[in-house]
């Protein structure tokens, strides 16, 4: 498909300049600048700054806050926010991550562009809610039932959870389908520079609205490429929206011939942009006997073990998987071909892990290195796992 | 492009063709269900108010009740089961312009969603929720639900019902509604009135319209047919406005209350966020680019639609009196 057109971001929602922030705040800002408007939420460490933050600044954006009775409650707003004719983010963790999924399924049904952060905590249950992990990346791929595509992106830093939180709500907006941000306590929560540049170099994906006769309006298609331009509740189009299976024009159509139309769009318009849609960060693979594939927080902790791997004569490269969902197979099969051993770590017990094995196929070694979560690694159990790769 | 559903073109004349999708009928109700009739009301209601169709959304939930967003001829939401409030809290905070009803079921609304409820009634969030009361679950084959009247048989209850039911009004009343009305399908002509009446207030507005289930409720109670349920009303139905809201409980095809229980003017979630911004941020707040002054003409246009309307249902009433009277 084409790539949308951008626009410079409404300066209302850009708080310009050089900021001493954490992620959390970090995300709102991302938002605001991306122009979200419409922010519905309910408490949850690690991530509640998110929302105290938005709530703080949205009314000189010209933005609205609502603390709503749970999750359920707050993507359901969101959803309905959308359709409203408003950009529309919740943050949340783990168990309210949980309690969204019915409602992340009717967003991907109905094609509804909205953004949703995860500041992950260790699970499972209330687990160790203050304290880091990485669990939720198959949950963020699968967690809603039935088939569907959904986009993940993964921050590093306060600097990448505003920059990411842009880059959410284009792809949201493109492809209209939910977009995750997995960020994590420990980003959610480190402070550091955010520099937040000037509107007019904000580049922005407004809505896609529909212009052409009212009675042509189909709120769907389904090509498996690109999407139908939206309009809102109110504009006169008329037009019906269900979680059922539908038609061009949103109507029930409860038929296998139908559910195959559906279904398909709903998993190619992704699959066939992923190579758009996919951001990766390498550093030094080419030439690389081993190759530590990680995301997130893990990935700061990945520097230190790749220094000292290089320092004790070890080639080793590095891929940050900035883009989570789609997963980056093509590049992972590529590099299988021509490494040693790929290390994954990861604050989980093997997640990601296994989307590089599959990709790899067998032609390296994958070695993941686990962590229970409520820390972040040691970087000398990466380390240690480099040099068996490079055995 | 073919449709699924695609028939049907001489309906297009019925007289409802301008407020229903034609092009969907049949619908899926049962003959002898109280549904249509809501539907039917709510349709009367739009009508008569002179409503911009344009600006009116319906959202619903999951269930038989769930259905009437996919009929209706306007910006209309078929959502997940119990979810249509939330949804509606977004709908309308994020197109503030927009009149927001949602139309849903006793087990939707009550059961599986009953926390949204209590949660809109208590921030009075603009909006009209019409609950078509039928005891039962009936998509899924007549179980039982949080107003299943005790003793009743649902198929999850199949000695007969234990639990204590809910009273919808005292509920509503109790979590802050500004509005609570209550009638059976029989009233069609009242909850026409109640609709119209709730459309042209602001706030929360809840009307339960208590519907036969003639295939699973009235079955499995021996009930008969959708002509005994509104025998049953004609003859147990008794009219009794400002009723306080604790004393209309429903027990088994005993006496049901009905009227209007709760009407109070309080200011609306948004008029309350206006309110408290404006105060405290001055100029600087504007709620999707609108100024205070552009927000208070809009209020005193919106006040004096209202009344005007408000004037005609007088005008309409006090005709049907006369024309009742001679």
């Amino acid at each position: 498909m084409s790539m949308p057109k951008t626009v410079a971001a409404d300066p209302k929602g850009v708080l310009a300049g050089y900021h001493f922030l954490d992620g959390d705040h970090a995300l709102a800002e991302g938002a605001l600048a991306a122009g979200c408007r419409f922010f519905a939420g309910y408490p949850i460490t690690p991530s509640t700054e998110t929302a105290e933050r938005f709530a703080e600044r949205c009314p000189n954006a010209g933005g609205l806050f609502i603390q709503m009775e749970d999750e359920i409650a707050s993507i359901a707003a969101l959803i309905g926010g959308a359709w409203g004719g408003q950009k529309v983010m919740t943050v949340t963790s783990g168990p309210g991550f949980s309690l969204m999924m019915e409602n992340i399924g009717l967003a991907a049904m109905t094609e509804t562009p909205l953004v949703i952060a995860n500041v992950q905590r260790a699970g499972p249950s209330t687990g160790l809610p203050t304290l880091v992990a990485q669990q939720d990346m198959m949950q963020a791929r699968w967690g809603s039932h039935g088939d569907y595509r959904a986009i993940a992106l993964c921050p590093d830093s306060p600097q990448e959870c505003f920059d990411l939180a842009i880059e959410a709500f284009n792809l949201s907006e493109t492809y209209r389908v939910p977009t995750f941000i997995m960020t994590d306590e420990t980003v959610g929560h480190m402070h550091e520079k955010v520099v937040i540049p000037p509107a007019d170099k904000i580049k922005v994906v407004p809505r896609n609205w529909y212009q052409g006769p009212k009675s042509d309006y189909r709120p769907y298609k389904f090509t498996g490429k690109d999407v139908a331009p939206m309009v809102k509740a109110g504009d006169g189009y008329r037009f019906h929206v269900t979680g059922l299976t539908h038609d061009e024009r949103g109507y029930p159509a409860l038929t296998v011939e139908q559910n195959k139309k559906v279904v398909t769009h709903l998993i190619e318009k992704i699959d066939s942009n992923a190579d758009k849609i996919i951001r990766l960060e390498e550093k030094d693979v080419d030439g690389a006997e081993v190759v530590v594939v990680s995301y997130g927080i893990t990935s700061r902790i990945v520097s230190k073990a790749v220094q000292d791997a290089k320092a004790a004569g070890i080639k080793t490269g590095s891929l940050r998987l900035i883009t989570i969902w789609p997963f980056a197979e093509k590049r992972i099969r590529e590099l299988a071909g021509k490494v040693k051993a790929i290390v994954v770590p990861e604050i989980n017990y093997g997640q990601m892990v296994l989307e590089v094995e599959r990709a790899a196929a067998g032609k390296c070694k994958v070695i993941s290195v686990n962590h229970c979560g409520g820390a972040v690694h040691d970087p000398d159990t990466i380390l240690a796992a480099i040099k068996e790769g490079a055995k | 492009m073919t449709y699924a559903n695609s028939d049907t073109e001489f309906r297009q004349d019925s007289p409802m063709a301008e407020f229903l999708r034609m092009e969907r009928m049949p619908h899926i109700w049962c003959p002898g269900c109280g549904i249509g009739t809501v539907v039917n009301a709510f349709a009367e209601a739009v009508k008569k108010s002179g409503i911009d169709m344009d600006k009116l959304a319906v959202v619903s939930g999951i269930g038989c009740t769930g259905r009437v967003a996919g009929y209706v001829k306007l910006d209309s939401f078929h959502t997940t089961h119990g979810r249509a409030i939330p949804f509606a809290t977004g709908l309308k905070l994020a197109n503030p312009e927009l009149k927001v009803v949602v139309v849903s079921g006793d087990g939707d609304l009550f059961g599986i969603g009953g926390n949204h409820f209590i949660h809109a009634a208590r921030r009075n969030m603009d909006m009209v929720v019409i609950c078509v009361n039928n005891f039962t679950y009936g998509m899924t084959g007549g179980q039982l639900t949080p107003t299943t009247p005790a003793t009743a048989q649902a198929s999850t209850t199949p000695y007969g019902n234990y639990e204590y039911p809910f009273s919808l009004p005292s509920l509503a009343d109790a979590a802050g509604a500004s509005y609570v009305a209550r009638w059976t399908s029989l009233h069609a002509r009242n909850v026409t009135q109640s609709i119209r009446e709730a459309m042209n207030r602001k706030g929360f507005s809840f009307i339960e319209v208590i519907a036969p289930c003639t295939t699973l409720y009235a079955r499995r109670n021996r009930l008969g047919d959708g002509l005994n349920a509104l025998e049953y009303y004609q003859g147990d139905a008794e009219i009794a406005h400002g009723a306080d809201t604790r004393t209309v409980d429903i027990d088994f095809q005993g006496k049901i209350k009905v009227g209007k229980f709760v009407d109070r003017e309080k200011p609306t979630y948004l008029e309350a966020v206006n309110e408290r911004y404006a105060n405290v941020l001055g100029d600087e707040y504007q709620l999707y680019g609108k100024t205070q002054p552009e927000r208070e003409e809009e209020a005193r246009r919106e006040a004096a639609a209202r009344e005007l309307e408000a004037e005609r249902m007088r005008a309409e009433d006090e005709a049907m009196d006369e024309q009742e009277g001679a």
